[in-house]
């Protein structure tokens, strides 16, 4: 009768000394997949595209992705029925965005609104992250300048004589700005940009050729595929252009939807604003929201695979 | 005095294991391929049985095409977010072909369900199971219909992608 609790006691100790029990699959992919996940996930799309309306957005084209970005502008809604409340006066402004690296982009331009060339470069510097390493924000700095070559439309607006030579400095003009953005859930985003434009050439004496900006831009996804945006830049007084061709300038405001399908992402928007660089958009709004001076825009993105991905 | 203890003992457990097997699927359009490799794949393999048992986080299914991964895992086609991972279990059907303890090259049928999208159906297919130096390689390759496991998109992308997706497995295990 000794047998049974020696028996019990061999079953115990055969049973803690056998290597073989039976795997538990699921948990060992998790812990596959979690120890991908204990490194640092990055937060993506903040924006569907790299501009909100007008401004840049803090997003990038990655690295070996062209965009090229169509952008219309008509004119304003209070010209009336006789001009299609606008649609007669449009102004386009073709670009190429293109990802060096995942950080840097480059985009080049041309807006027919005086006939306008457009260069920038904007560098992503901090990447709003989840995890070990984690960053609340996302922060970008972009240069750009552009290249006006319609010398009337600047000597109306810069009060320039005909008589008088325009050099290619005063054809001439800078932005530069700092990008502060969160992705604050699937569906909302915000960012900020403190923003300076130089302009070598000013309306008046006594305007400043550094002009101080701050704006505030966002989005708020519907659905999948259509979110709403909104961007406005706030002109620092004192350090901002007040009149222009007899016109008062005004803060830009615009609104618009963005709505996204396979490789497209299309932009409409209404803005008091009638240039699309930072420069025409920014400090050179003479458009008020109150008299109706209100413009339908859209723009078109599409997007090209030229380099590889590196895995 | 010998005591045997054989009816304590636990079912013979899965004796192979992996954790970066690779899977990779394929599809071909006039207008389009598309190839997705995924090398994280957990497998364990029952010498004693020919079970196979297989669990793919869809996550992990890598595109060359930078957007192509994120329609993948998003809502309209594999709603990673809701239906992590993909599984198979199954067993090889003619066990007796294979001797696990000699070096060689054997052809099998394996039989099993697959569940995608947590749709479970019936798969039989043939591969093929190499044993060199103590490990256990083993490749198959079959075809699905993705609309069987709800893999449907919009009309847009359809043309694009095909409605019959080959799946290719090649996973080396190793003795627990």
């Amino acid at each position: 009768m000794r047998l049974i609790p020696l028996t019990l006691l061999a079953i115990l100790l055969t049973s803690a000394a056998l290597p073989q029990d039976t795997l538990d699959i699921d948990k060992i992919l998790d812990e596959e997949m979690n120890q991908k996940k204990d490194k640092t996930e990055l937060v993506e799309a903040t924006f569907k595209t790299s501009r909100i309306i007008h401004g840049h957005s803090i997003e990038n084209t990655a690295k070996g992705i062209l965009d090229f970005k169509i952008s219309h502008r008509f004119g304003t809604l209070n010209n009336g029925f006789y001009q299609l409340f606008g649609l007669d006066n449009a102004t386009m402004r073709m670009g190429l965005d293109y990802g060096i690296t995942n950080r840097l982009m480059i985009g080049w331009g041309r807006s027919t609104y005086q006939k306008q060339y457009d260069g920038f470069l904007k560098y992503r510097i901090l990447r709003q992250a989840n995890g070990v390493k984690a960053m609340p924000i996302s922060l970008s700095f972009m240069a750009a300048m552009f290249f006006a070559t319609d010398t009337s439309s600047l000597r109306n607006n810069y009060n320039i004589p005909t008589g008088v030579k325009m050099n290619t400095s005063d054809k001439l003009s800078y932005a530069y700005q700092l990008i502060i953005a969160r992705k604050f859930s699937t569906d909302f985003s915000m960012q900020i940009m403190p923003t300076l434009v130089h302009s070598n050439v000013v309306p008046y004496s006594t305007d400043p050729n550094d002009l101080f900006s701050i704006g505030i831009g966002g989005r708020l996804k519907l659905t999948k595929r259509v979110s709403i945006n909104a961007e406005y830049y706030y002109n620092i007084p004192g350090r901002k252009l007040e009149k222009m061709a007899g016109e008062e300038l005004h803060n830009p405001l615009s609104f618009g939807f963005d709505i996204e399908t396979g490789g497209h992402v299309f932009q409409l928007h209404f803005t008091n604003s009638r240039g699309m660089t930072e420069r025409q958009f920014i400090t050179e709004t003479p458009g008020s929201w109150g008299k109706g001076d209100i413009h339908f825009g859209f723009n078109v993105s599409r997007v090209f695979q030229i380099g590889k991905r590196k895995s | 005095m010998t005591i045997t203890f054989l009816g304590t003992l636990p079912v013979m457990a899965q004796d192979y294991l992996t954790r970066n097997g690779k899977i990779s699927f394929f599809s071909s359009t006039p207008v389009e391929d598309i190839e997705a490799v995924n090398n994280e794949v957990v497998s364990t393999l029952n010498t004693k049985t020919g079970a196979f048992d297989f669990r793919v986080a869809i996550l992990g299914f890598k595109f060359d095409a930078v957007d192509m991964q994120k329609h993948f895992n998003g809502e309209t086609y594999m709603n990673s977010a809701k239906f992590p991972k993909a599984s198979f279990s199954g067993k090889i059907t003619d066990l007796s072909k294979v001797d696990f303890t000699k070096n060689g090259t054997y052809s099998v049928t394996v039989s099993g369900n697959l569940t995608i999208k947590d749709v479970t159906k019936a798969v039989t297919t043939t591969g093929t199971i190499i044993v060199k130096d103590g490990k256990v390689t083993a490749k198959s390759e079959f075809k699905i219909k993705r609309a069987e496991y709800n893999v449907t998109g919009e009309a847009i992308h359809e043309r694009k992608i095909g409605q019959v997706i080959t799946i290719s497995v090649d996973c080396t295990y190793n003795k627990r």
